[in-house]
């Protein structure tokens, strides 16, 4: 494990046999995470008879420009309805927990109130029972309301058991000074006014931070979709993935595709909110 | 990150009840409203966490309390009776070997968590000096972790496959593998949680990086004119620095092992042994309509990692007390 001076450079060495195998670690894991996936973007450039005779996987497409597999995916696999039952769920779980979860941390850091220990005691507890566990009878609740099959059924559920993000506000809320609230309190501004005017403003880089957390689970998650909306109509990107495994069996060429056409989205938004995405994962898992 | 919460009310109100006091005695008998002022100020925090505790208590205790009555029921989930059977679910779960023996497979997963860990300190460790393509790097052993489940299940379905991506790999190297990588219950459950490895390394990785980049540098510049070693550094700097995030990989890790659904499911439905706790409570609940062993199933695995929980906050006391 020999490494090169921490963030400051003195004079540069000839690279020692620390430094190279230091490189070449780095190089094995690059790979080891690439290659499955690259294999996966070459085979959806592949015809079927390409991917059926049985040539190997590394092999390189015939044609490069082979995109047929990602129509045949795109609308056989119903990816445009898809992909609008997801915007929807998480337009209105995004918002919501964002709401939820700044509410909750304004009114627990900013007020004195009777049961206050009780009450964080509830949202401490619940961080403690994994949502798994739960799900049988979370499910008749879900049912009991109507909801089983309807796209609010997710909705609910992301936003009523996000307490990571109710962590990641109260940890900025205790940030913000309190003689800001009481400088608006002077003027004449009530707690509601306080929140909606001052708060909620400030509170900008933790909601960009739930946002973005929120938004990749909730865009990937698979368990909760595929149990609350078996219809086929209701599915989101996870669940219509799923379903390719019926239809198209072992046309890997377009399941390939389909693969493809879901892990783009993703890798776009990593590339532009890097930075963002680290420090968000950062702040979120360890509160 | 303590701090006394709330002396933002008694200081701020002082002016405004002095103001409120003026106005009073213009209007109304002081008494009603001074009530009706304190009343609202009383049920202003409760105006803003009655939507969130709503939900809370809906979507979280109350299914724990109905789950917990559940498992002493003969319920199929669906038909309006239900009797009371007492702890006969847990009997059953207990005496029949082969709904225990899934936990068996929690194991590999147990495994697996280890060599996640270990990869990513020591990726985090190397990152965290100046290298060159070092934003590269780290973007490169996270991603995966931002991919879609489903897709990285479809991913190394075909990766595993006869003749796919692992045996051509091999072949270059002389092995010529016709191994059946998900044929047999070991390589099958090794597979899968290689896949998990792949997938979650990067989170603890970015975890990781975090804490040694909060170290505040001159220790390392102070321990490098002291003539420390590179690994003296680790261990003496880096290792206690990030413990508290060591702490909570490690009982995510085994909370997660215990948890496991969403890769087998996707690529095995369960099968050649494959078939993890969560997988068979979903199976009981939803295929077999046996919602009370379901739940008695349930109840174990929360009672299991609670205790986890449990015992690794005494082992490992946490410095700082979270909410407040």
């Amino acid at each position: 494990m020999t490494i090169t001076a921490p963030t400051r450079q003195r004079t540069r060495r000839r690279p020692g046999l620390g430094t190279v195998l230091t490189y070449l670690s780095l190089i094995v894991a690059s790979l080891v995470v690439l290659l499955p996936l690259a294999v996966v973007f070459l085979t959806s450039l592949k015809s079927y008879g390409e991917v059926s005779e049985g040539q190997g996987a590394l092999t390189l497409p015939h044609d490069w420009l082979n995109f047929s597999n990602y129509v045949t995916a795109f609308n056989d696999g119903h990816m445009l309805m898809a992909f609008g039952n997801t915007a929807f769920i998480l337009l209105f779980s995004i918002t919501g927990t964002v709401l939820i979860g700044s509410m909750t941390a304004y009114a627990i850091d900013r007020f004195d109130f009777r049961f206050k220990k009780l009450v964080m005691a509830l949202f401490l507890i619940a961080t403690l029972v994994p949502g798994v566990t739960t799900q049988v009878a979370t499910f008749q609740v879900i049912n009991s309301f109507g909801l089983f099959d309807t796209r609010w059924a997710p909705i609910l559920l992301y936003m009523g058991t996000d307490i990571v993000s109710i962590y990641i506000f109260l940890q900025f809320i205790r940030g913000i000074p309190v003689s800001v609230d009481e400088a608006a309190r002077l003027d004449g501004a009530n707690a509601f006014t306080i929140y909606r005017k001052i708060i909620f403003p400030l509170l900008k880089p933790a909601i960009a931070t739930v946002v973005i957390i929120k938004g990749i689970t909730t865009y990937n998650d698979f368990y909760i979709p595929f149990l609350y909306m078996p219809s086929e109509n209701l599915g989101t990107i996870s669940t219509a993935l799923f379903r390719f495994k019926g239809p198209f069996g072992a046309h890997w060429e377009t399941i390939s595709a389909g693969a493809v056409l879901v892990i783009v989205p993703t890798l776009l938004v990593f590339l532009f909110l890097q930075r963002y995405i680290y420090n968000g994962f950062a702040q979120g898992a360890t509160k | 990150m303590t701090k006394t919460v709330s002396t933002a009310s008694p200081p701020a109100q002082a002016p405004l009840s002095g103001r409120a006091e003026k106005r009073r005695s213009r209007h109304e008998a002081p008494g009603e409203r001074s009530w009706r002022r304190n009343a609202l100020r009383r049920a202003t925090p409760w105006l803003f966490l009655l939507v969130p505790l709503a939900l809370l208590v809906t979507f979280t205790y109350v299914p724990v309390g109905n789950m917990i009555y559940y498992s002493f029921t003969d319920w199929d989930g669906i038909s309006p009776d239900r009797n009371f059977v007492g702890a006969e679910n847990y009997t059953e779960l207990f005496t029949r070997p082969e709904l225990f023996r899934v936990f068996a497979v929690s194991l590999y997963y147990l495994a697996a968590s280890a060599v996640q860990i270990a990869i990513a300190l020591f990726f985090a460790t190397v990152l965290s000096f100046d290298l060159r393509f070092r934003n590269l790097f780290k973007g490169i052993l996270f991603f995966p972790y931002l991919i879609n489940g489903v897709a990285i299940g479809f991913v190394f379905l075909y990766f595993f496959q006869d003749g796919g991506t692992l045996d051509s790999v091999l072949s270059w190297f002389g092995a010529n593998s016709d191994h059946a990588w998900l044929g047999s219950p070991e390589s099958a459950n090794t597979s899968l949680a290689g896949v998990s490895v792949w997938r979650f390394t990067g989170l603890n990785f970015v975890l990781f990086l975090g804490a040694i980049q909060s170290i505040p540098g001159e220790l390392y510049e102070a321990a490098q004119l002291d003539g420390a070693s590179r690994w003296q550094q680790f261990r003496n700097i880096i290792a206690p620095g990030i413990r508290p995030v060591l702490s909570l990989s490690v009982i995510l890790a085994i909370s997660g092992s215990l948890a496991v659904f969403e890769i087998p499911y996707i690529m095995t439905t369960g099968a050649t042994g494959t078939s993890t706790f969560v997988i068979q409570t979903v199976k009981l609940a939803f295929q077999f309509n046996k919602t009370g062993l379901a739940s008695a199933c349930a109840v174990v695995l929360l009672a299991i990692i609670l205790l986890i929980t449990w015992i690794q906050r005494r082992l490992v006391p946490d410095e700082r007390v979270d909410l407040v």
